[in-house]
């Protein structure tokens, strides 16, 4: 038998890896703008927001607007009084994504096309706030808690089947099980998706040449689009278990900070690398609290993935599997 | 009237006994102006199918503006393209590149981030068929489609040699060498007209040569009909069929390379005139 203190260390890492995947969730938005169009979106945060919102809005039957209708004509209008199936108001909001993906293209970037880069980033700054409002006014500001019938809890089987094996029941969230899934599935899907299709090399042509991209016959307009979907859809993702785990609220926008010293660690451009960046902080995180945090008077959750960062920054940064520019003089 | 006339029109045979159809692409009376500025001035000429045919002329002298107005990237502010007997409305650069309109740019305009063969198979984008949802669905067929493409790109790089550096991102490439996979990458859409913004630009001597070998491979093997930009009369001279002479956006000079050499205007152009 391994001595206890091994062994909750092991349960830690587990702890941590599985943390590190809901970081990489959020990352894995900002990569995928990043690789098709150059841009740091620094609205992917409230995206998320904006998607867990309309989600739960869906599931109880919220009107949207409820507030702004009451206030101009007086009405007390607040819900539909339906409430939708988890997986039924999961499309409804994909379809919305689909759709903010479309406006966004059509209202911001369509007028933004050949612009620097710190242009278009303004730009999402503008959209972080304007979505943020949107979504305040739309489903009200009150911490709302979602529930799409994923399970969550510590798991039993877990616990027992290691408690049998090592003597030491393991307390994992179920959750968080469930996320690493849907992350593995994610990942393989969007991986699978921009080496091999039609539409990923497309996608990736535009990323690097906007003006080559179009004389190959690409529609800029419609890979933005679908970038901008895909990117809403992941946000959807990022938005139910962040939701399900700490409930919807607006702090849920603030995830986005956890996501950059992720995205410094595996690069801006890599998919697989926002994975493994995620899953070094929060093991990293979990760890280093572990170990040294009792020596330095803890909290050291708060800070560590931040330093880490800036270490990366200093010795690597184009990140750990981030692409080299180089460039010929 | 148009229509018909000109795909009626009688082709012509080349100097050295090629035979060139009829016409494949009329530009009329296009005129562009940027504000005040008119890049070009009321400028009408075709371009035969199978022919090589150069816009030659000074700096400045509206070239490079009358290819981007072939390709889709300028919008004539008056004028008509007329292309495979038909008017073109105003269309998108991507449209334009569908339709298989090709081309290359003056300063290269490739995927640095991605290999020399993915360089080449975004050319084939137009090409390609199922959509993407039958690429998520059907991915057996996706993936017999791909190697198709595969194939023909393969052929392309060995006709342009460049066997060796196919799975180098083009970032790391010399000069010499992007200028041809811009070409491969033009080439692989299998397009009709293939634009050259000066092919030959920035090369050494031997580059040049290899550069003015593959036009004409081109040209000879697949039948593209090429509209190419170039600064070097000598190659011009050498290889096209006919030339289109501007001066700031004017033209002044259409014919073979003959009938320009000997073109007073062009001379002048050229050469300046003396004064008396």
């Amino acid at each position: 038998m391994l001595p206890d203190q091994i062994l909750f260390a092991l349960e830690v890492t587990l702890n941590g890896l599985m943390a590190g995947v809901m970081y990489a969730l959020v990352a894995l938005g900002f990569v995928l703008i990043f690789k098709a169009s150059g841009i740091f979106n620094y609205a992917q945060g409230v995206l998320a927001l904006f998607a867990a919102l309309t989600l739960v809005g869906f599931q109880n039957g919220q009107i949207p607007f409820a507030h702004l209708i009451n206030a101009t004509f007086g009405t007390n209008l607040h819900t539909f009084g339906w409430t939708l199936p988890g997986i039924v108001a999961i499309a409804l909001t994909a379809g919305v994504m689909v759709l903010l993906a479309w406006l966004i293209e059509r209202l911001v970037l369509k007028h933004l096309v050949n612009q620097p880069p710190i242009i278009l980033f303004m730009a999402t700054i503008g959209l972080a706030y304007f979505l943020e409002g949107l979504g305040d006014v739309m489903w009200g500001a009150d911490i709302k808690t979602l529930d799409v019938g994923l399970p969550q809890g510590i798991s039993e089987t877990v616990e027992s089947a290691t408690a049998a094996l090592l003597g030491y029941g393991f307390f994992i969230d179920n959750l968080d099980i469930v996320a690493t899934i849907v992350a593995v599935i994610l990942v393989a899907t969007l991986t699978i998706f921009s080496q091999y299709s039609k539409q990923g090399r497309a996608l990736r042509a535009v990323a690097d040449d906007h003006q080559a991209a179009l004389s190959v016959g690409i529609s800029l307009r419609f890979i933005w689009v679908l970038v901008w979907s895909i990117a809403g859809f992941v946000a959807l993702v990022a938005g139910i278990m962040w939701g399900t785990k700490s409930g919807v609220q607006f702090s849920l926008s603030l995830i986005a900070l956890k996501a950059l010293p992720v995205l410094m660690l595996g690069g801006f451009t890599s998919i697989p690398g926002a994975i493994v960046g995620g899953l070094i902080i929060g093991v990293g995180e979990k760890l280093f609290e572990f170990t040294i945090g009792p020596m330095i008077g803890g909290a050291t959750e708060n800070w560590f993935a931040y330093v880490l960062a800036l270490l990366f920054l200093v010795f690597r940064p184009q990140g750990l599997f981030g692409e080299k520019i180089i460039e010929r003089v | 009237m148009n229509a018909e006339t000109a795909m009626k029109t009688e082709g012509y045979t080349t100097a050295d006994g090629r035979k060139i159809g009829g016409v494949l692409m009329e530009m009329k009376n296009i005129t562009l102006r940027f504000g005040g500025v008119t890049a070009i001035k009321d400028i009408s000429f075709d371009i035969r199918d199978g022919e090589i045919r150069a816009i030659i002329g000074p700096n400045g002298a509206g070239k490079s503006s009358m290819l981007n107005v072939i390709s889709g990237f300028y919008v004539p502010t008056e004028g008509e393209v007329w292309f495979k007997g038909f008017r073109r409305g105003p269309m998108k650069p991507y449209q334009v590149a569908q339709l298989g309109i090709a081309r290359t740019f003056q300063n290269i305009a490739l995927f640095d981030g991605m290999t020399v063969l993915d360089n080449i198979m975004t050319g084939r984008l137009t090409l390609m068929k199922t959509g993407i949802l039958a690429q998520a669905m059907w991915w057996g067929s996706a993936q017999r489609e791909e190697s198709a493409h595969r194939e023909k790109v393969e052929k392309i790089i060995d006709f342009l040699e460049i066997q060796a550096i196919r799975k180098t991102p083009v970032g790391r490439l010399p000069y010499g060498l992007k200028k041809r996979v811009e070409l491969a990458r033009a080439l692989a859409a299998e397009p009709k007209i293939l634009l050259l913004d000066e092919p030959m630009a920035g090369m050494n001597v031997e580059e040049k040569e290899d550069m003015c070998r593959f036009i004409l491979d081109v040209n000879d093997e697949f039948g593209t009909t090429i509209c190419l930009i170039e600064h070097d009369m000598g190659v011009v001279m050498d290889l096209s069929d006919r030339v289109v002479v501007m001066d700031y956006g004017k033209k002044i000079g259409d014919g073979t390379p003959d009938e320009v050499r000997a073109n007073p205007e062009v001379i002048a152009a050229y050469l300046g005139v003396a004064h008396d």
